[in-house]
């Protein structure tokens, strides 16, 4: 309903109803105090309709205000170290040569294969709750528990995978025949980000199976389709950009995603040369070193890093986004 | 399309089913054992001592967290009463201005903040409080406020758009101020929605690390002074769950099992609530 059409400074204020003029004073008096306090209402009812506007202004200004701060204080990196700082490969602050590409290595790497890993996973949720028993307890309970999924804490998911998922990668890596069986790295950060990141593609793809208008579904029943080629042939690619946007989501989480990542990863700056390998991600980097950066360029490094992580999410979440809102308008 | 046998067709049939089955339960398996393996460990540290005494220097044994118990509740609390007022009427806000320019806008920056990394936030908000006042509680507690905002704005307007807008139009029918339909009728009506909203925002932000490690700090003694330093649950298990020392890991686990127990408990009440009153979320 629109009500900001009728504009409150409109109204002139008048200090006495017509019809109380020749009436006692008490009446006068009341009626004055009448009139007085649907005025204080009217004003009250302006400041809270700016104020809304302000709440509203904020966030954009909030937005505005990281990004610029991310800007200007990258300036400085990108002034001195220009645009090869993306794909120098040497990262050594103490003789102040700074080149991010062994960060954004590892940070696809982890991000690329913890989806790949979690793919099955979240797609079978997906099926599952959307299409074979979108009720009863055993879903529900399904459902439960991918959302349980999304609210442990990371830090959490990080000391169990220090403390169980580091050994028994270490004793793979063993058996693989890796040169340093450590436990540590890339392979052990992408397991437990593939663990993290399965309900936001699970249960965005949930809701839209569950959207697939059931006169598609019951036509190529009534062709014969046995369940498989229904959901092969008709809900699959009646929603793909919908799964799509889902494992969008879920690389934006993958991408941004710090502590998990910081405790198993292993934290060197080299670049690394296979999934056994230790490595850092653009979000470890600033967790291990930003209290530690102690020159204007090096803090700056860090900020440009911040900056690119930032814009990377903030575009991948935005496509994802723009997937979703045509897909449910349709 | 090749032509297969009826048995053929319904074999594969029941084999994707199966496989799906397969690996849709296949997530719960690490979840389960996570919840189990935190509570085995956590469960025979907690006791009186644990919650009411800091941490030991590395050698002596027993210590507790009480010191990161009290920051974490201050620390969230303060979030909570600076992120729930703005982020209250920003929903309202976009659920009153469903078309327009700012509304828009304004939108558009709630879902960017939703995704933005906890950890960019952590800079960002370390470059415009801590650089100027200095490592303080309250700098978490705004990285904090942050990270909550873009949760509360969306489930209030989530919650305020399925509301009928009968209800409105009778108030303003009885010569209702703007500011009274609002708080008398459209914010009681959307309580239990805008309550559960909230109660994730909080459950996800006990558990955050990232935007603490660069404000907040850390403080190995009880402190209640949110103008200094202050240890949270989060950051105390990020710190001592790579120590050598047990004695320092036990106190990780203990305190991994209070924050999970904390944050579940939050996840079970908001999922009572939207029961309750049959909240879409």
């Amino acid at each position: 309903m629109d009500t900001s059409s009728v504009k409150n400074s409109a109204i002139t204020r008048s200090e006495l109803p017509l019809r109380v003029i020749n009436s006692t004073p008490e009446a006068i008096a009341k009626a004055k105090s009448r009139v007085r306090r649907s005025f204080r209402q009217i004003r009250t009812e302006t400041v809270f309709r700016q104020s809304l506007i302000i709440m509203g202004g904020f966030m954009v200004v909030l937005v505005l205000g990281i990004l610029l701060t991310l800007i200007v204080k990258s300036v400085p990196s990108i002034k001195s170290l220009g645009i090869k700082y993306l794909w120098s490969g040497t990262w050594d602050p103490v003789h102040d040569i700074y080149g991010a590409a062994p960060f954004l290595v590892g940070t696809l790497v982890t991000s690329f294969l913890a989806l790949i890993i979690s793919i099955p996973f979240s797609l079978a949720v997906a099926i599952f709750l959307g299409e074979y028993y979108p009720k009863g307890w055993l879903p529900n309970f399904l459902k439960n528990a991918v959302e349980l999924i999304a609210a442990v804490p990371s830090v959490i998911y990080g000391f169990w995978a220090v403390a169980v998922l580091v050994p028994i990668v270490r004793s793979l890596e063993t058996h693989l025949g890796a040169r340093q069986p450590i436990g540590n790295g890339i392979l052990a950060s992408s397991l437990i980000l593939a663990v993290m990141v399965i309900p936001y593609a699970a249960s965005l793809g949930r809701s839209m199976i569950q959207l697939t208008p059931s006169v598609l579904k019951e036509a190529a029943y009534g062709l014969g389709a046995t369940r498989w080629e229904v959901i092969r042939s008709v809900i699959l690619p009646y929603t793909k950009s919908g799964l799509f946007a889902g494992i969008l989501l879920s690389l934006g989480r993958a991408l941004g995603e710090t502590m998990a990542v910081t405790m198993v990863i292993g934290n060197t700056s080299k670049m690394p040369s296979s999934i056994f390998d230790l490595g850092n991600t653009m979000a470890s980097v600033i967790a291990n070193e930003f209290v530690e950066a102690d020159k204007p360029v090096y803090v700056s490094a860090l900020m440009e890093l911040g900056l690119v992580l930032f814009l990377v999410t903030v575009v991948i979440n935005m496509i994802g986004k723009k997937i979703i809102d045509r897909f449910t308008n349709d | 399309m090749e032509i297969r046998s009826v048995k053929y067709r319904i074999g594969k049939n029941y084999g994707f089913k199966a496989l799906v089955m397969i690996f849709a339960f296949a997530c719960v398996i690490p979840l389960l054992f996570i919840l189990f393996f935190i509570v085995s460990k956590g469960i025979t540290q907690i006791n009186w001592h644990f919650l009411t005494k800091v941490p030991k220097p590395v050698g002596e044994p027993g210590g507790g967290i009480a010191n990161a118990l009290v920051g974490s509740i201050l620390i969230v609390v303060i979030a909570a009463v600076i992120a729930i007022p703005i982020g209250i009427l920003g929903g309202i806000y976009l659920s009153e201005n469903r078309k327009g320019r700012l509304p828009y806008w304004s939108r558009i920056c709630t879902d960017v903040l939703q995704g933005v990394p906890s950890i960019v936030i952590g800079i960002v908000a370390y470059f415009w409080i801590v650089k100027p006042f200095g490592f303080s509680a309250l700098s978490g507690s705004i990285a904090l406020a942050i990270m909550m905002l873009p949760i509360v704005v969306r489930s209030t307007e989530e919650t305020l758009k399925l509301l009928p807008s009968s209800l409105q139009e009778a108030g303003f029918a009885l010569g209702m101020p703007f500011h009274r339909v609002i708080f008398k009728i459209i914010i009681p009506v959307g309580t239990s929605g805008i309550l559960s909203g909230v109660m994730l925002a909080v459950a996800r932000i006990s558990g955050e690390t990232a935007p603490l490690l660069f404000t907040a700090l850390g403080n190995n003694y009880l402190s209640w002074n949110i103008f200094g330093t202050m240890h949270s649950l989060p950051k105390l298990i990020y710190d001592y769950s790579t120590s050598a020392y047990d004695e320092w890991k036990n106190l990780a686990w203990g305190a991994s099992f209070v924050l999970l127990l904390w944050v579940l408990l939050l996840n079970l009440l908001t999922k009572l609530i939207t029961r309750k009153w049959k909240v879409q979320l």
